[in-house]
């Protein structure tokens, strides 16, 4: 490190912790819809970082679609194919609850048998629409640039964007489970759902609105991913086993746990990414979590559930 | 004579699986495919290795392990890592700016043998490795997960995190493992020659032979109180504990068992089909090894076996001919034996062959069967005219 200046250290730190903003951004709207659905149903959901690409792919087509038909639209499209990609992804997620999910909360093991299923026939599908290549939409210009704050540090508008939106839809999703009476039936289920059916939860809709919710949130990850980096079918898969890290390492069905430790893992990585290479960044962050699991299973922040 | 009679073989019908399987594989493969098949017949029998150590495990044990590709990794690593040290002998390796060390760790500029690669020099060490080393990495993973009551989905999800970081591992440590090549050019063991056709035959049958020594093993197992008290963990966990047993030690004990038994397959994969990768150690292996356990059913030692060779035998042929195919087909695999066939290829011959034997044997489809062929015939004959 005798080759910089303490500023241009200072600036890399920056840019790079900056870096792990736009890895946290993805990685904690992956995990909150994730995290719900565990938390609440203990299945984990295999399929998700599919759902992800659900949203990048609807992204995409709309990118497309403008692009080709409403010039003038291409400015603005980007707003709408957020909320596009959140209801698609999320009726995609209703109707696998629906058909798959609903039958197997009894058996989480095989529940996450039959979601990796889910998530191959996905992702072939992905690839017999889109191709085997890697496809990314044209960004509005105005998420295009670079914010400068000072000579030497540079950050990217699309990654701010994204930091912004993924506050919005953290703050959107506190309100809701903790501000709404849904909120309230979904967190009375997952800590008891016996009593919840007693006093007249219907605790079988609230699970499959949750699972769409879960899904739905992902497929905003999608597209708040598409401008970061660009879609291929195996995209989500790349991502899906960090979210299972922030989950499981943050506590299951703690908002504010799944924040900290998608924070802590992004950062961790990114900035040890600048210093040793990629791959071995990857393996200490991961290690030191599963250290810390196998010390402190229960993750980071945990609620008390009676099971 | 008894105690192999009923405790190893299991009794008649059990018996009479393990003789119907030990035809196919002994005499009736071997005899009916060209050697080119039969090598992947053999290298499909070595994930059937992880597949009974799943039965053990998943099956039994109730704990799902998405990891079991690390142990048939560390297994396959072990072994090729002695082949490789045997194959870059100075003579064979002397074009290379450090003669005698393996070719990949030349070409990423090491010039000498890593402290951990020297005690493969040894043979008796070798296999001393490939039974230990996976045991007592998941003895360390076992006991500090079973002791805190970490299981389920939790377990699942940590060990398929463990496959990640030791792919992740092997690929960016190029100098030291090979990388994403893994170990190739493996040629001969102590002189003798794997890859000739004679030596072919032998390593699938030396293969056969170990997969029966560990479905013995697992059936001796089962039906020891221990695969009682296994059965009973799976059912009411808090009940055995309450009963005075120490739950965790009996899972770290079959963890460590479905370790080696893993290991052994990964040592077999080596030696028949000469090199070692890490394509066989990632997540997506060690849960396509939990679905050739599924199709054939978690529960039944034999019928994972056909439940490996059937999914493998469809794998090869769909991504010969229809490669688009064959993901829908392993997707929805995945999905079927879960929603509708829980105890796989096993349960549904339990619940339908075994009628169909009964009624064989009462003789009283035999007669159906004859008035149908008989009339079967009048129709064709009136079709002839």
């Amino acid at each position: 490190m005798g080759d910089y200046t303490t500023q241009e250290l200072l600036s890399i730190l920056a840019m790079q912790g900056f870096a792990g903003f736009s890895l946290f951004s993805v990685l904690l709207l992956m995990a909150l819809g994730l995290a719900i659905i565990f938390g609440q149903m203990g299945v984990i959901n295999m399929a998700h970082g599919e759902f992800m690409a659900v949203g990048a792919y609807t992204t995409y087509m709309l990118s497309f679609v403008s692009e080709k038909y409403f010039p003038g639209f291409i400015q603005y499209y980007f707003i709408v194919a957020i909320i596009v990609s959140f209801l698609f992804a999320g009726l995609l997620g209703y109707l696998a609850e629906f058909v798959l999910i609903r039958h197997l909360y009894k058996r989480p093991l095989d529940t996450l048998l039959a979601t990796w299923g889910l998530s191959l026939i996905m992702q072939q599908t992905f690839r017999s629409i889109f191709g085997a290549r890697e496809v990314s939409p044209s960004l509005p210009e105005w998420l295009l640039g670079s914010y400068q704050p000072t000579e030497t540090i540079d950050i990217p508008l699309n990654g701010l964007f994204v930091l912004g939106l993924t506050i919005v839809v953290t703050f959107a999703v506190y309100l809701l489970m903790y501000k709404s009476s849904w909120g309230l039936r979904v967190r009375a289920t997952t800590q008891n759902r016996i009593m919840s059916g007693a006093v007249g939860i219907n605790t079988k809709k609230v699970d499959r609105l949750t699972f769409a919710l879960g899904c739905g949130i992902a497929g905003i990850a999608g597209a708040a991913f598409t401008t970061i980096a660009s879609t291929g079918p195996t995209t989500g898969s790349l991502y899906i086993v960090d979210t299972f890290m922030v989950v499981v390492f943050g506590g299951a069905a703690s908002l504010f746990g799944t924040i900290a430790s998608a924070f802590s893992i992004a950062q961790a990585q990114s900035i040890m990414e600048f210093f040793i290479s990629g791959s071995m960044a990857k393996v200490f962050t991961l290690l030191t979590i599963v250290i810390i699991l196998m010390m402190r299973p229960e993750g980071l922040f945990s609620i008390k559930v009676r099971k | 004579m008894n105690f192999v009679y009923e405790r190893l073989l299991g009794g008649k019908n059990a018996a009479l699986g393990i003789a119907i399987l030990a035809a196919l594989i002994f005499i009736i493969l071997p005899i009916g495919l060209d050697l080119f098949r039969l090598n992947l017949v053999g290298k499909y029998l070595t994930y059937a290795f992880v597949a009974v150590s799943l039965v053990l495990l998943w099956g039994y044990g109730g704990i799902l392990s998405l990891g079991q590709g690390v142990f048939f990794g560390l297994g396959g690593y072990c072994m090729a890592m002695f082949l490789k040290l045997e194959a870059s002998d100075p003579e064979s390796t002397k074009i290379q700016s450090t003669p005698g060390i393996p070719d990949f760790m030349d070409w990423n500029q090491l010039t000498d043998l890593p402290w951990f690669w020297e005690p493969f020099n040894s043979f008796g060490f070798t296999v001393l490795a490939v039974l230990l080393v996976p045991s007592l990495f998941a003895l360390i993973i076992g006991y500090t997960m079973f002791k805190r009551r970490v299981g389920g989905v939790y377990f699942a999800i940590i060990t398929q995190v463990i496959a990640l970081i030791l792919t992740v591992l092997i690929v960016g440590q190029q100098g030291y493992t090979g990388g994403i090549n893994g170990i190739t050019d493996l040629k001969t063991l102590h002189g003798w020659d794997i890859r000739d056709d004679s030596s072919k035959y032998i390593l699938y049958f030396i293969n056969a032979i170990l997969l029966f020594g560990v479905i013995f093993l697992g059936r001796y197992i089962l039906t020891s109180k221990f695969g009682r008290l296994l059965l009973a963990m799976r059912d009411k966990e808090d009940r055995v504990r309450f009963s005075g047993y120490d739950v965790s030690n009996f899972k770290i004990f079959i963890f460590c068992v479905s370790a080696m038994i893993s290991a052994i397959g990964g040592a077999m994969f080596t030696l028949q089909v000469g090199f070692m990768s890490p394509s066989f150690v990632g997540i997506v292996p060690s849960i396509e090894m939990v679905i050739f356990a599924a199709v054939g059913g978690r529960m039944s030692l034999i019928g994972v076996v056909y439940g490996t060779l059937l999914v493998n035998f469809g794998k090869t042929i769909f991504s010969e001919t229809l490669p688009e195919l064959w993901l829908f087909l392993m997707g929805g695999l995945f999905i079927a034996v879960v929603m509708f066939f829980p105890n796989g290829l096993a349960g549904i011959w339990e619940k339908h062959g075994q009628k169909l034997l009964v009624c064989i044997r009462r003789m009283q489809c035999v007669g159906a069967v004859k008035t149908l062929l008989n009339k079967r015939s009048v129709k064709l004959e009136a079709a002839g005219e």
